[in-house]
């Protein structure tokens, strides 16, 4: 076996792990930090697929932000763990089933038949100075430019749909404005005055 | 020097980057240790104090030079006190996974011409990767504590971490419309010229350097934007429970964050490695050509200003750091990403011809 081959094996085993614990342990906190600990195997994998951009760029949108403010969230819940669990018996057949489909189906796609090696054969090593970021770049903003700038506008509005759902004006509330109060000057604040001495000196 | 280079070619590769990693850690550490006795003496001459001025060694004071041994050795021999109620694993890693990515984050960082670790093309990307890293272990120290306080410099820092790492972002998305490159050896590479330091990027890029190190500040929890910490409010923040060896940890990380972002600076935008005198005075000398020693000046210039603005500002209030990040940081860096795609496309002398 191959050093990249146990590599690979090391960082699916550790990812099937860390995505079980994600959807077994009790508290969610644990639960947070094993996807985090998923993401950072699932980018050991892309970077063994000589995807170093994907690798890192997952580490970094979902490592090191997305996943922080799910923290963030979850660390405030205050999340009743017993009523999450009461129906977990009756639900479960129809999990099961649905999981098993899901099964079925990824097998039926990703099976041998239609992506083993006779079919796809693997790709040639491209030489260590090649730069995958580089050929990411120039695919994205020059063949398919049109389809990253119209995510991108989803995106916005995604953005200000979620701004616009969860924004409430309420001219009752009295609050500050930090820039105002950034802006102040001493001469806003403070009056000097000059005066003659009073009384006898 | 013929035997010894035939003897570091036989040893084994790992054994060889073992070495390198060793050449780079030890210095570090040591950097650290005296980085926090470098500012303890220079905000003590700030506030017309002394500071420390008695550990010394075999008997001679040497102004205090022992005193980070000192503290290390005391800091090891201290019990390290788990809270009841605490998460007693994530308690213990959390330390780890704070200063794991400080130093993991120094495998791309060139020294001088091909001096490097991992010499990887990503290597910007990497850098950012692992410095966004870092807030895991304030997070998860917060949280594993079982402590009100923990949990509320926890909440703080995360915001702002989050918060201040897209400006930041940003002003690295600058750098690298600037240099064209990723690389971070071909970021200095990109910043050589005739004229020497009109040539760096911090005058083309000038918004983007300013934004770049104050949010690095703000990225390390130092002084203005200490409210992780703030001990007048949450007494010491997400380490508030920590002792001994574990809060050492923590310290070894915030220090080691400051040193990586001073060099940084110096290497995006400052240069890095190259000379800032004009090509023909320096060439023929050893110490006014490029060379690392300019590069450590460098960084120890933007490692004073960090100390510097400690002892000089007061406290930001957290609604102002986060109107800083959003409203004012990003803007800046966003229109400035903008004048340096076009000055580029222009072939602008004399930095982008």
């Amino acid at each position: 076996m191959s050093f990249e081959k146990f590599l690979f094996y090391v960082f699916a085993a550790f990812l099937v792990f860390a995505a079980t614990m994600v959807i077994t342990r009790r508290n969610p906190v644990h639960s947070v930090l094993f996807l985090v600990l998923a993401f950072f195997n699932s980018a050991g994998l892309w970077m063994l697929a000589e995807a170093e951009f994907l690798a890192i760029a997952l580490v970094l949108v979902y490592v090191g932000a997305v996943m922080v403010l799910f923290l963030f969230v979850v660390m405030m819940l205050d999340i009743n763990i017993a009523e999450l669990r009461a129906g977990f018996v009756r639900n479960a057949p129809v999990a099961f089933i649905v999981a098993l489909l899901m099964g079925i189906e990824l097998v039926m796609v990703v099976g041998s038949g239609r992506f083993g090696l006779d079919v796809v054969a693997a790709p040639a090593s491209k030489p260590a100075d090649y730069s995958n970021t580089e050929e990411l770049g120039v695919a994205l903003f020059t063949e398919h430019l049109y389809a990253f700038e119209i995510a991108a506008v989803i995106l916005l509005v995604g953005i200000v749909a979620a701004i616009g759902l969860t924004m409430r004006r309420r001219p009752e509330t009295k609050y500050q404005d930090p820039a105002l109060q950034a802006a102040v000057k001493a001469s806003d604040r403070l009056r000097v005055v000059k005066m003659d001495v009073e009384g006898k000196a | 020097m013929g035997p010894v280079i035939e003897l570091w070619t036989a040893l084994p590769v790992v054994i060889q980057i073992v070495i390198k990693i060793l050449a780079i850690m030890l210095p570090l550490m040591i950097m650290v240790a005296y980085y926090t006795y470098a500012e303890r003496k220079v905000i003590s001459y700030m506030q017309v104090r002394v500071g420390p001025n008695r550990v010394g060694f075999f008997g001679w004071r040497l102004w205090g030079l022992g005193q980070p041994i000192a503290d290390a050795v005391k800091l090891m021999f201290k019990e390290i006190i788990i809270p009841t109620g605490a998460n007693k694993l994530l308690f213990l890693i959390a330390p780890t996974l704070a200063i794991g990515p400080a130093l993991a984050a120094w495998a791309v960082f060139p020294f001088d011409a091909g001096l490097v670790l991992a010499d990887i093309n990503a290597g910007l990307l990497y850098i950012l990767a692992m410095t966004s890293l870092g807030v895991y272990g304030v997070i998860i120290a917060g949280w594993a504590s079982n402590s009100k306080y923990a949990l509320l410099g926890a909440i703080r820092s995360a915001a702002q971490i989050v918060s201040y790492e897209i400006a930041m972002g940003f002003a690295l998305v600058g750098v690298l419309v600037a240099a064209g490159s990723l690389n971070l050896g071909d970021i200095v590479e990109a910043q050589q010229g005739g004229l020497g330091l009109l040539h760096w990027f911090w005058l083309p890029l000038l918004p983007l350097f300013l934004v770049y190190f104050i949010s690095g500040v703000a990225e390390t929890n130092r002084a203005p934007f200490d409210v992780a910490e703030g001990e007048s409010e949450i007494v010491a923040g997400f380490h508030v429970e920590y002792s001994g060896m574990a809060f050492a940890v923590f310290f070894l990380a915030e220090y080691a964050n400051m040193i990586l972002i001073a060099a940084l600076s110096a290497l995006m935008f400052l240069g890095g490695w190259l000379s800032p005198l004009p090509e023909s005075w320096s060439e023929d000398s050893v110490l006014l050509g490029d060379g690392f020693h300019w590069l450590l000046l460098k960084t120890f210039g933007f490692m004073f200003l960090f100390l510097w603005f400690r002892a000089t500002f007061p406290r930001y209030r957290y609604d102002q750091i986060m109107r800083l990040g959003w409203k004012v940081f990003i803007p800046i860096t966003i229109v400035w990403i903008v004048v340096v795609a076009v000055m580029r496309m222009a072939q602008m002398p004399w930095w982008f011809n």
